[in-house]
């Protein structure tokens, strides 16, 4: 399946070099992406996020968002924005091991809470249960909201919300896939949950 | 978005103080008032953060059941001795917006969240709710979603609140704190009608706080059920909805508590419907009879007289579902 192939190397590559970008700028106090307001601004905040593990110094406006200083500072792009109003569910993250929606959040509200996003998950090359359950039940059509499932599957598994597919069904119900691959999606979630 | 300042107090007095500067808002899990925000319908200048505040204790006894303005939805749902006392609350919780919501959204912030009104939410229409005296386009808009009881020449919206019906049945109280101190108010009274100022939805004075809820155990809390219609199956907003709570003896009902979603300018108490329940039978014709009068003084704008019978209906259908 090339299809397959193409999406390992995605997901692999793209997490790896974004982690390393929020590790390369980790020690940098002056993020240079040119979202971030500049320090001195007219009501520039600033503060350290703990993402995937690393404490991240970042200057924001008190307005910007996770999700935005995610993507947009940090380089974190595995995050997606859908709706940007809590409707999709494509933004989801963890907050202190909640799944919650990065889009609704102040970033400047999350200081000195440990936050996961999609690219943390993995540990090296090695995919998350859950990353390996959507590859191999095809989860997905064109990807755009699978982080978020993702996310939000892990979360699900852990709270056990598994014990049916309606009770999957209904626990995954903030997370839309406009693609609808809804069946492939239960199904990756009730083999990953199976396994753990 | 407009820009605000974000303050972050960590006690009560703080963030009372925080609130009394003109423009402040309260900002509890953020899930309503960041869409606000973003489409420029609230525009605080001064944004008082409550996370630090604390306030999110649940705890309940053999007399009451008190939930903390910050606890999240989620925590107070999953909370042995709430499903075990007051399951409309519970059932209400797991129907409302979905999981990462609940996550965030909190009790307090639940029950002042906004409207869905579609013209309240897009500030490219005139809204009586959003701006005084400009004018209701739903009454002779879109208006299948609208409230077919409580609304006046001026505004028709629903309170979009699942929580809220539940705790209106269940004859909550809400307390809160200002900088003159301590109230308590049934929830009945909380909110008001929208009459001719329909941006004013509750008696919440400015920079007043809701501190907790409080529950009285009982009989019928006990043996309480949420039931709740929408356009799809889940993560959606209610059509109709019913709260009800049985306190039966011998197949009698002693005392019947009765609430509505959907339908109301606010939670609506439906207290013709537990008249006609007391001292009956737990029989389907009893219902039928108390469930025909659900709608009484119902007035449905042009695309909304079916919530009328749906109403009905799921009155008909929650207390077959409490009597189980
Ligand atoms: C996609 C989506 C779907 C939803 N579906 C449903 C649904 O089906 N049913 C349902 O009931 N709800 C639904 N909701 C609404 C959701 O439940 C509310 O947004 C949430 O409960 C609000 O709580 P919060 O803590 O996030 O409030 P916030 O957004 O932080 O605040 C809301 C308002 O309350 C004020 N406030 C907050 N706390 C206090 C306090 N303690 N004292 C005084 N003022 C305070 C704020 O100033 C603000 O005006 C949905 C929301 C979303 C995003
Ligand atoms: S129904 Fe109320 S909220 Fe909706 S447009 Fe009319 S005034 Fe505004
Ligand atoms: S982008 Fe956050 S829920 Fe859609
Ligand atoms: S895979 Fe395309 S939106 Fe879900």
């Amino acid at each position: 399946m090339p299809s397959v192939t193409r999406r390992v190397l995605l997901g692999t590559t793209v997490s790896s070099l974004a982690m390393g970008s929020v590790e390369g700028r980790a020690d940098d106090t002056t993020p240079t992406i040119s979202a971030a307001p500049a320090p001195g601004s007219p009501g520039a905040m600033d503060i350290a996020l703990q993402i995937n593990g690393n404490q991240v110094p970042l200057v924001v406006d008190p307005r910007t968002t996770l999700l935005d200083a995610l993507r947009e500072q940090i380089g974190l792009t595995g995050t997606k924005k859908g709706c940007d109003r809590g409707s999709c569910g494509a933004c989801t993250v963890h907050i202190d091991g909640r799944r919650v929606l990065s889009c609704l959040t102040l970033a400047a509200r999350v200081q000195g809470k440990a936050i996961t996003t999609i690219e943390g998950l993995t540990s090296g090359d090695v995919l998350h249960p859950v990353q390996a359950a959507f590859l191999h039940h095809d989860g997905y059509q064109c990807g755009y909201c699978t982080p978020g499932q993702i996310m939000s599957a892990v979360a699900l598994i852990k709270e056990g919300h598994t014990r049916s597919d309606a009770e999957i069904r209904e626990w995954m119900s903030g997370n839309i896939c406009r693609c609808g691959a809804y069946p492939n999606i239960v199904a990756a979630i009730r083999d990953a949950a199976q396994r753990s | 978005m407009q820009a605000f300042h974000l303050s972050q107090p960590n006690s009560l007095d703080a963030a009372l103080a925080a609130a009394r500067s003109h423009g402040a808002k309260f900002i509890a899990g953020g899930t309503d008032l960041m869409q606000l925000l973003k489409d420029n319908i609230e525009v605080p200048t001064e944004l008082v953060d409550l996370e630090r505040v604390g306030l999110s204790s649940i705890q309940a006894d053999a007399s009451e059941l008190r939930l903390g303005a910050m606890a999240r939805m989620s925590d107070a749902a999953v909370h042995p001795d709430v499903r075990a006392g007051w399951p409309a609350i519970v059932q209400a919780l797991e129907a409302s917006a979905s999981p990462q919501v609940r996550n965030m959204g909190t009790i307090g912030g639940n029950l002042l969240q906004r409207t869905r009104c579609g013209y309240f939410r897009d500030t490219g229409f005139a809204c009586n709710k959003r701006e005084p005296g400009s004018g209701c386009p739903a009454i002779a808009g879109e208006n299948r979603l609208m409230a077919i009881l409580g609304g006046s020449d001026h505004c028709i919206a629903t309170h979009p609140s699942d929580l809220a019906v539940a705790l209106t049945a269940l004859d909550a109280m809400v307390t809160l704190h200002g900088i003159n101190g301590e109230r308590r108010v049934p929830i009945a009274d909380f909110y008001r009608l929208p009459a001719d100022t329909p941006h004013i939805e509750t008696i919440l004075q400015p920079g007043e706080m809701i501190t907790a809820v409080t529950v009285r155990a009982s009989g019928a809390a006990r043996n309480s059920h949420y039931l709740k219609l929408r356009d799809r199956a889940s993560f959606e907003f209610a059509l109709v909805s019913v709260a009800v709570g049985l306190d039966q003896r011998d197949g009698v009902i002693e005392h019947a508590l009765l609430a509505a979603g959907g339908v109301g300018t606010r939670p609506w108490r439906l207290p013709q419907v537990e008249a006609a329940l007391r001292g009956k039978a737990l029989e389907d014709a009893v219902f039928g009879d108390a469930s025909s009068i659900a709608a009484g003084g119902a007035s449905p704008a042009q695309q909304n007289g079916f919530k009328r019978i749906l109403l009905q209906r799921a009155v008909f259908r929650a207390l077959q579902m409490a009597s189980a």
